[in-house]
């Protein structure tokens, strides 16, 4: 079922469907749109990248268990410049942030973060009192999805990766483009 | 001939520095090695630390006693309960408070539990480093097992924060005990399996037998405790020397070798989930009775004074030192993190190696970044 036969209600992120509507209008592009897309989100290659206790419930997540690769996203990338992905799982303090700037920035468009926990979120456990922790990890990069907890369930961050994979449903040429710009300007 | 090649090897002449991490998929986290290279001989290993650092024990310097719980966990993430018990034995051993039988127990179990299952990750990890990719799908099968007695008594899956000062959070699930013997008598069913894929296998044996060698000496001058400490002949069980909870009521071996090499650190851990194992079956038929937690007062103070534990985690020794002024949050807490020390040693043990073995060797130590910075 394509986007468009969702339910308006049922939908999560009702804002890029809206994005959608405005701008695509056109028969030739969306459906290209749709072949591109659907190409996008079903071979999803995450970044190993890793900093602390989230990372392991993101190995059980391509665990036999919980198994990432049903939805195309198994093949991890030890280098940024062949992922798609930056799934953030863990802490991220002040000496790690320009790493992860770094790592961000080599990584070949279209790009998309995952922030995995309360650490990549907001800071976590040690959003009060310490004095080398990132309050959240959007203070760096542009983040596209949360998944929150400490640690999330490998479910949770499953569930998260179909959110990012409905996101990019939604996209078109001209939508993806302007969020580029956007994530540029920051 | 002979000659003409010599001139035209690289770095013959200098020294060739690389930098490793603190990206990369077989430093298990965010650790930085800035190695120099005499051609492919490793000369000097330079560990750089920090990239974690979350400030646990300042942090821990302005939240109380049962807060502490928390982030001693996200400490060395894999030995969760064991940290945990080493804050609360602390606790408990400053306010002299006697701790019934049930709870030793049932902390005794949860930490062996946490052993194996800290001891199957890494068998996974140190396969998947080596080549081995089906060692991290048969290794984190198993684990899974753990994770879900884990969850159903304490409803966390890694990071549990099972033990509490005065003793347990919860009591245990009535399912608990069988849970437990399913997973022991699956779990002896396919241990020999890791054998097999691993252990026995040509290409990890020539890989890791013989490399990076520690001796007995060296491991006591450098302090490397744990598995990796045993493996060089270093007794330096904490179990075994000064037994905390139920450990001194149930026999188990030290796992000894005198090899001190790659793969004897590795056979070691592979050992210890054997003795995890007796010593889970010898307590799992017999809990006592009893409460599972003291009453203790609602705000925790310690008296005044320095107050130490020592315990045995999946890594080594963890000291845990507590200074008191008597006020409910600890003047001064400070871990001896058993990462922290292991990781020193890891220049001494992969000078004259080649490069390619530094994973091989960094991989037996088994190192948790997290542990490290703290
Ligand atoms: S959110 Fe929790 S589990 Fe995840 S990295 Fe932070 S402290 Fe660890």
């Amino acid at each position: 079922m394509g986007i468009k036969g969702m339910k308006y209600e049922e939908f999560k992120d009702n804002e890029s469907l809206e994005l959608l509507r405005e701008s695509g209008t056109n028969v030739l592009l969306t459906t290209i749109d749709d072949v591109i897309n659907w190409g996008r989100k079903s071979s999803l290659w995450p970044l190993t990248f890793a900093t602390s206790c989230c990372g392991i419930e993101m190995m059980m997540t391509g665990a036999p268990r919980h198994d990432f690769s049903r939805f195309g996203m198994e093949v991890y990338r030890a280098s940024p410049r062949q992922a798609d992905v930056i799934v953030v799982a863990g802490t991220i303090v002040n000496k790690m942030a320009p790493v992860l700037k770094r790592l961000y920035d080599q990584m070949s468009e279209p790009k998309y973060v995952v922030a995995m926990g309360a650490c990549a979120i907001s800071g976590g456990p040690f959003f009060l009192n310490s004095y080398s922790v990132i309050k959240g990890v959007e203070h760096v990069i542009p983040v596209d999805v949360y998944v929150p907890g400490c640690p999330p369930r490998p479910e949770a961050l499953l569930y998260g990766m179909l959110q990012l994979q409905r996101m990019i449903e939604t996209e078109t040429i001209h939508s993806r483009r302007e969020r580029v710009a956007k994530n540029n300007s920051k | 001939m002979e000659e003409n090649i010599k001139e035209i090897v690289v770095g013959e002449q200098e020294d060739y520095v690389i930098n490793m991490g603190p990206q990369h998929p077989s430093t298990h986290g965010v650790l930085r090695l800035v190695v120099t290279l005499k051609g492919e001989i490793v000369k000097n290993v330079e560990p750089h630390i920090g990239y974690i650092h979350r400030g646990i024990e300042k942090m821990c310097e302005s939240i109380t006693y049962p807060q502490i719980i928390h982030l001693t966990d996200r400490m060395d993430y894999l030995s969760a309960s064991i940290n945990n018990e080493s804050v609360c034995l602390a606790v408990e051993k400053a306010l002299e408070v006697d701790i019934p039988d049930r709870i030793k127990v049932i902390r005794t179990i949860f930490s062996e539990l946490t052993r194996i299952q800290s001891h199957q990750l890494f068998w996974a990890s140190y396969g998947m480093d080596m080549g081995g990719q089906t060692c991290f799908f048969y290794g984190l099968r198993d684990r899974e097992r753990i994770l879900d007695i884990f969850e159903e008594t304490t409803g966390g899956r890694m990071l549990i924060s099972y033990n509490c000062p005065g003793g347990l959070m919860y009591d245990i699930h009535p399912n608990f005990q069988k849970r437990v013997k399913d997973f022991i008598k699956y779990f002896r069913k396919v241990l020999p399996e890791y054998d097999a894929i691993l252990t026995g296998n040509v290409i990890f044996t020539s890989r890791t037998k013989g490399i990076g060698h520690l001796s007995l000496e060296d491991a006591i001058s450098y302090g490397v405790t744990g598995p990796s400490g045993r493996a060089s002949g270093f007794s330096c069980d904490v179990r075994k020397h000064e037994p905390y909870s139920a450990y001194d009521r149930v026999k188990f071996n030290e796992v000894l070798y005198t090899e001190g090499d790659t793969f004897h650190r590795y056979l070691a851990r592979i050992e210890e989930m054997r003795e995890s194992m007796n010593i889970i079956e010898q307590l799992i038929d017999n809990i006592p009775e009893g409460p599972y937690a003291v009453k203790m007062k609602p705000i925790i103070k310690l008296p005044e004074g320095e107050y130490f534990q020592r315990v045995e985690t999946s890594r080594g020794e963890l000291d845990t030192f507590v200074i008191s002024d008597g006020n409910k949050n600890p003047y001064r807490i400070k871990f001896r993190t058993p990462c922290f020390v292991n990781l020193g040693v890891l220049n001494h043990i992969t000078r004259d190696f080649k490069i390619a073995d530094l994973i091989a060797i960094a991989g037996s130590l088994d190192l948790v970044i997290p542990d490290i910075d703290r």
